[in-house]
């Protein structure tokens, strides 16, 4: 790796003021497992690194019966599979945070960073685009809200502009009757890039569906919230039909390339399987 | 060019002091400037997991941590394992095992293992095999390994009845 010089700020505010006078030649150093391979494969040559794991409002998590999450953009995947709390409201986090990488990379990934890192495969993404999760983003000009499906805008890019860091995600409490899902394919059983993933959320109510979000990733420059397949559920009894029909509008919105990992086709396919699967297992979880 | 930082860190049980390039990698600290060439590199990108350190409580590849992220951090490296001159029940296992041939990934397979059985005493094969998946091998075929790290399990219950 070429030099680079390291600041470890203590405040949201420190860290905006180094990210704001550095611009494009600092990059934010969270768990590093993207970062660092990134720079010794010589494809990011910061002059600055901005370790923003001294920062409270990036290493904390919050939880609130009636506010909901509030998870620091830096927690490690681990530290949010271990919090009762989490546990409890969120399984599907807890089991995407299981599932990226394997465990001594857990120790070091955050599920800010899989945002930020904003690859078109990041594994955490639909299923924070499915629970409806928000990005509280910092920076020169005061804080923002952004909603996760509107964070990136094509691959290893995001909303993020100069001077500005992503603090924290915020969910909303988990309503009765929610369920949600996350599911890739991948010909490994760990530690592999998913050819396609699928996170779902649904809301049921007196066997209908009341609300549903789908997302989709690895199937087009940026994970594709799938909003016409959570409206052609909202309403609809559940059943086979039902779900089946939104499966067919996630493979409608998939845009797939073909490269090692599967051809066009078989991601299309992918699509409707996997959010038919998510969705039916989405329903059992809303129903216990 | 930038300074170097200076870093005041726990390793093994004691504190040290060292001057290093922001740039170092944790892995190279430990190696080049500690002397503690018991980690090993491997791949140099978070795959491999042969240079699988304790980092606060936690495994984690050291190649993927600066050293200049260890300020006021303890950290356990293969030579913290054993007990003095008495190995550790897992080294004992992967001896009596031959869960090694060239050796190179031992060190990170004992310290990930030694983490899991600390916080989990009694896994089932699934388990460690999925809490393992982070760490590679090109000579056993993984079967020795998981029979080692079991039977430790099993021999430190016996030893120290839950």
């Amino acid at each position: 790796m070429k030099w680079f010089d390291y600041q470890a700020p203590q405040s949201v505010g420190e860290a905006a003021a180094l990210l704001a006078e550095h611009g494009e030649r600092a990059r934010i150093l969270a768990g590093g497992t993207d970062l660092l391979v990134q720079m010794r494969a010589g494809r990011r040559e910061p002059s600055l690194i901005v370790d923003v794991k001294n920062i409270p409002e990036l290493t904390g998590i919050h939880w609130d019966t009636g506010q909901g999450l509030t998870l620091g953009a830096a927690v490690p995947c681990y530290q949010i599979a271990a919090d009762s709390r989490v546990r409890e409201a969120y399984p599907s986090l807890v089991e995407v945070a299981s599932l990226i990488g394997g465990t001594q990379i857990q120790g070091r990934a955050s599920i800010g960073g899989n945002l930020c890192n904003s690859a078109p495969s990041a594994d955490a993404v639909p299923l924070l685009i499915a629970l409806s999760a928000s990005c509280k983003i910092t920076g020169p000009n005061g804080e923002r809200i952004v909603a996760v499906e509107d964070f990136c805008t094509g691959p290893g890019q995001n909303v993020l502009g100069r001077g500005e860091l992503l603090v924290s995600l915020h969910f909303p409490a988990p309503r009765p009757s929610q369920g949600a899902r996350y599911l890739r394919f991948i010909p490994r059983n760990e530690m592999d890039i998913a050819v396609v993933g699928a996170g779902v959320s649904v809301v049921l109510n007196d066997g209908h569906f009341e609300s549903a979000r789908v997302a989709l990733s690895a199937v087009a420059p940026t994970p594709v919230f799938v909003r016409e397949a959570g409206d052609a559920l909202a309403g609809q009894p559940v059943n086979d039909e039902s779900i089946a029909r939104a499966a067919a509008l996630a493979k409608q919105a998939a845009r797939p390339i073909s490269d090692m990992r599967g051809t066009i086709e078989y991601r299309r396919h992918l699509c409707e399987v996997l959010t038919r699967r998510a969705l039916q297992e989405a329903v059992a979880r809303a129903r216990k | 060019m930038p300074n170097k930082a200076h870093v005041r860190t726990k390793i093994n049980g004691e504190e040290i002091e060292f001057l290093c390039e922001p740039r170092q990698s944790l892995l190279e600290c430990l190696r080049d400037i500690a002397g503690l060439t018991g980690t090993k590199e491997g791949c140099n990108d978070g795959n491999c997991g042969s240079c699988t350190v304790v980092f606060d409580g936690r495994i984690v590849p050291s190649c993927l941590v600066l050293g200049v992220e260890a300020q006021g951090r303890e950290i356990t490296t293969i030579e913290g394992i054993a007990e003095g001159n008495l190995l550790h029940p897992i080294q004992q296992a992967f001896l009596e095992s031959a869960a090694l041939q060239c050796g190179v990934c031992t060190p990170g397979f004992i310290v990930a293992a030694k983490a899991l059985l600390d916080q989990e005493p009694d896994p089932s094969e699934e388990r460690v095999r999925l809490w393992l998946a982070n760490n590679l091998c090109r000579c056993t075929g993984y079967d020795k390994i998981i029979r080692a790290v079991m039977d430790a399990a099993a021999k430190r219950r016996e030893e120290v009845p839950a």
